[in-house]
Order: structure tokens, then C-alpha cells, then sequence
């Protein structure tokens, strides 16, 4: 701990984890687009990839360096710079959430790049910039199909950022504070047992509307709508290829990774699982979650823009309105 | 049924429907569980119909002599025009096929050819079929006019080998 009182020492470890993650999170969400594709394939009984390395491993390389090298077009009568921008706002924001997840690497080692104290509050700030590439790279592609999806977002926002930020507020209630560590760490005594706890055991239906409004927060089906290739053609893609579009998809694996590990912090019991080693336990919760947002997109179709709303204002919010109140309740009885 | 769930729609059944998201998930993580179907194309090939109309091929007599007579019936009855063939005269000294004549060229044109076998069926000696092989792409389009050469099925074994006794006398 005294390194980080250090202002060199400091500085030095932020740039090495800094480093470490830029690393790791981008090769796993190199990794996710391939769990996915191989776990999607097996559910539609097809392989998946399998041709380029050992069980289609090296696909994302591939992949990789046919999008690198791809002619960067921009269309004519573009708002070229903020056609430009606006995927980098959305790799940056989904990088920005990395700086305040911590996780634990070995039994008394954790690693984080910054312990902020109202954790949970700088990712819901960070996560809902995301709109923003999805809205401004909309509108300046100078495309009606981009516009609406970029239109589509943005109301799909505001419908779901409100259930997903209530959802956790018993989390909070509980734990009693915001940074992601306490949350992870909270202990109970029942008993016998004295120890951290998943607090999936404490606000199960949270723990539902969060999964529900993190897959509209992240784009993916059934809430797609932003993309809809069926309708939209891409939506906001349409007009962007090469690295731009590149961008983009790291974008939605890397907010697919993100939530799943704050699923994994916040409702899972983070690094906690009985004897296993922390950062197993952690890597197989994420892996977990991210299977079961594949798992979704291979059931349910896309929600008709309606029906989304409907989900949102009229179902979830309200749920999670109940949820606080009810766990406010219990909170009172129990302590007194 | 239909107008009892009519009925039913002021109603939301909220169980019903949430078993209804369960089933198909269920559905899917046991469809994830089965064999894929896939056929791993370059390596394995689905069979083909005995009937298959795929590349053709200009058949032999066991004796080594070309079946085709140099008739033009198939270039006749092909609908695209894609055969062509320029008879010559059989002489004694030179002889290709059985009949009076024979094909000096014969060409097919495979860009233009819809495999519609009607060339097999018109030709009165069996000359032409269409075999199974179906993969013919190639690099330019000259090299998809097939020449007889190309379409000529080889000779017989023995009597490649008793033409190369001859050749070497």
C-alpha cells in the first residue's frame, strides 16, 4: 500500500497496470468475439470458426488485420469530424470503465488502476457516454438508416439507464457503500459461516432487471434495435467500415466484458468462489455471464421499438421502483 | 383456441410468458448440446446423384477409338450454343473413331454450358456425358473453353501400353 503514497511509485504502477490492461482486456475481448461466434454456432449446430489455427483460434488475428487493412472510406457529405470522433468515444468510454473495476488476483493481491469511492457511480457516468458514439456517429453519416439508429439508441437509453441504475440501489443499501471493493468484500455472519457472500442471495430480482437493462445498455439483442440489421441495415454501421468500424466492435465486446464483470463484482461475489484461486474464480463468473448474453442473442428475437419502451418504463422501472422500496423495509426491520 | 387467447389479451399472463423465455432457452442450450450439421466442405463432399449433370466427357471405345463421329448433333441440340465441332474424313492411315468421320475439334464452352444434358441425349453414339465433377472454377476465361483434349477420356490401359510398345518399335 505504501507505493501508492509514493508519487513516483505511484504514477509508476498506474502506467504498468494501465498497460497490463490495455493488454488483457483487449485480448479478451479478441477472445469473447470468438467465444462467441463458436458458442453461437453450436447452438445453430454449425462449428463456428475452425479454420484458421488450432479450433479456429486465430480467427480474430485474421480478422484483425483484414479490417486493419481495409480502404478507410468516408462517404461524401459526412460531418467528417465528428464522423471521425465518434467511434473513439465509444473505445474510450468502454476503456474508462476498466479504471475503477478492481479484481482479485491472488488471495490477498487485488488489482485496480484507481479505488474511487463512489466506484459504481464513475461507470454508470462512463457507460451511458457510450450513446454518444452510437448518436453522433448516426447522425453525421449523413444516412437515414444510420439517423435512426442513432435516434433508436438514444431512446433506448434514457427507457433503461434509470431501471439499471435503481437496480442497484439495494446493492447499495445493504453494502452501504459505492466503491466496488466494499461491495465485493462485504461480509456476513450467519451463523456459523462468517465471510464474503454473492449478493445475488440478497437482491436476486436487482440482479435480474440489471442483467435485462445491461443487455439494452450494451446494445446487444433482443435490444439491438440501434443496429437492427434486419430493418436498419446496420443502423449506425452502415456508413462505417475499415478501423472506424473496427472501433465500434471492439466497443460492444468490450461494454459486453464490462458488464459482465460488474455482474460478476456486484451480484456474484467477484473473485470469491469457495477454494478457487481468485482470479479463476473471477475469470469463470465473466465467462458465465458473457455465455449467457450469447446465450440470449441465440433465443430471443429483437423486441419491436414498442415493446422496448414498454419493457422499460412500464415493467422494469417500476419493478425496480418496488425493489428498492421493499428492500428498504426489510433493511429497517432487520437493523431496527 | 384462436378466440380464446383473444380474450385473454387484457390480461397479461406474466408466468406464462416468462416460461415461455425459459423454454426457448432451454431449447437453445439443447440444440448446443447435439452434433453440428455442418459438412467441412474442401474435405468432405455431399454425394452426388448417379444422374449428376456436372463436367462432360468424351467417351472411348475399349479399343482405344473415339466414340464421337463428328455428327454435330450435340452442337445442334445444345440451347446456348456452346458446342462447337469441325468434322474431318477417317482414313485408313488415320484413324480416330469407327465411322466415317471424326471430330477434329470439339469444344465446349463451359461459361456458357447450363448442364442441361441435352447433348448426352442427342448424341447417337454415347460420345458425350456429363460426369460428377461439379468444381471448375478457374482463373481466366480462356481457360474455361474446353478443348477435346481437355474433355477426352483417357485411353484404355492396355492400349496405351500397346501403343507405347508400338512407338518404341
Amino acid at each position: 500500500m505504501s507505493i501508492y503514497n509514493d508519487p513516483i511509485g505511484h504514477w509508476v504502477v498506474v502506467v504498468v497496470a494501465m498497460a497490463l490492461l490495455l493488454f488483457v482486456v483487449l485480448t479478451a475481448t479478441a477472445y469473447t468475439v470468438w467465444f462467441e461466434r463458436v458458442a453461437l454456432g453450436r447452438i445453430q449446430r454449425r462449428p463456428g470458426p475452425n479454420r484458421v489455427g488450432p479450433f479456429g483460434l486465430m480467427q480474430l488475428a485474421a480478422d484483425g488485420v483484414k479490417l486493419a487493412f481495409k480502404e478507410s472510406f468516408v462517404p461524401a457529405e459526412t460531418d467528417k469530424v465528428i464522423y471521425v470522433i465518434a467511434p473513439t468515444i465509444g473505445v474510450a468510454a468502454a476503456f474508462l470503465a476498466w479504471a475503477v473495476i478492481p479484481v482479485g488476483l491472488w488471495y490477498n493481491v487485488q488489482y485496480w488502476i484507481a479505488d474511487v469511492n463512489v466506484g459504481i457511480l464513475v461507470i454508470f457516468a462512463v457507460s451511458s457516454l457510450n450513446v454518444y458514439a452510437i448518436v453522433l456517429g448516426g447522425y453525421a453519416s449523413n444516412n437515414k438508416y444510420s439517423l435512426l439508429g442513432g435516434l433508436r439508441a438514444s431512446a433506448q437509453l434514457i427507457s433503461y439507464e434509470m431501471s439499471l441504475g435503481l437496480s442497484l440501489v439495494p446493492t447499495f443499501m445493504i453494502v452501504g457503500s459505492l466503491r466496488l471493493r466494499d461491495i465485493v468484500q462485504y461480509t456476513v455472519s450467519w451463523g456459523p459461516y462468517h465471510g464474503p457472500i454473492p449478493l445475488i442471495l440478497l437482491t436476486p430480482v436487482g440482479f435480474i432487471i440489471y442483467l435485462i437493462s445491461a443487455t439494452a445498455e450494451t446494445n446487444r439483442t433482443p435490444f439491438d434495435l440501434p443496429e437492427a440489421e434486419q430493418e436498419l441495415i446496420g443502423g449506425f454501421l452502415t456508413e462505417y467500415s475499415g478501423l472506424k468500424f473496427t472501433m465500434y466492435y471492439l466497443a460492444e465486446y468490450l461494454n459486453v466484458i464490462t458488464v459482465s464483470a460488474l455482474v460478476t463484482l456486484l451480484f456474484l461475489g467477484g473473485w470469491y468462489l469457495w477454494i478457487v484461486p481468485p482470479i479463476l474464480a473471477f475469470l469463470i463468473k465473466v465467462v458465465l455471464i458473457i455465455f449467457v448474453y450469447i446465450w440470449f442473442r441465440a433465443t430471443f428475437p429483437r423486441l419491436r421499438y414498442d415493446m422496448l419502451m414498454r419493457l422499460g418504463w412500464k415493467v422494469l422501472l417500476p419493478l425496480s421502483m418496488a425493489n428498492v422500496v421493499v428492500t428498504a423495509i426489510i433493511l429497517l426491520a432487520v437493523q431496527g | 383456441m384462436a378466440g380464446k387467447k383473444k380474450e385473454e389479451t387484457n390480461q397479461p399472463n406474466v408466468a406464462g410468458d416468462i416460461g415461455a423465455l425459459l423454454k426457448g432457452l432451454k431449447t437453445t442450450l439443447t440444440e448446443a448440446t447435439r452434433a453440428p450439421v455442418t459438412l467441412q466442405y474442401p474435405e468432405d463432399k455431399s454425394p452426388r446423384s448417379e444422374r449428376y449433370r456436372g463436367r462432360h466427357y468424351l467417351r472411348r471405345y475399349d479399343n482405344g477409338l473415339e466414340r464421337c463421329i463428328g455428327c454435330e448433333l450435340c452442337a445442334a441440340a445444345c440451347p446456348v450454343g456452346c458446342i462447337l465441332v469441325i468434322a474431318a474424313e477417317n482414313t485408313e492411315e488415320n484413324r480416330v473413331s469407327p465411322g466415317e468421320r471424326y471430330a477434329k475439334t470439339y469444344e465446349i464452352n463451359m461459361l456458357r454450358c447450363i448442364f442441361c444434358g441435352y447433348c448426352e441425349e442427342a448424341c447417337p453414339v454415347q460420345a458425350i456425358v456429363l460426369g460428377p465433377e461439379y468444381e471448375l472454377s478457374d482463373t481466366s476465361r480462356e481457360k474455361f473453353i474446353y478443348t477435346k483434349e481437355k474433355l477426352l477420356e483417357p485411353l484404355p490401359p492396355d492400349v496405351e501400353a500397346r501403343l507405347n510398345v508400338k512407338e518404341k518399335k
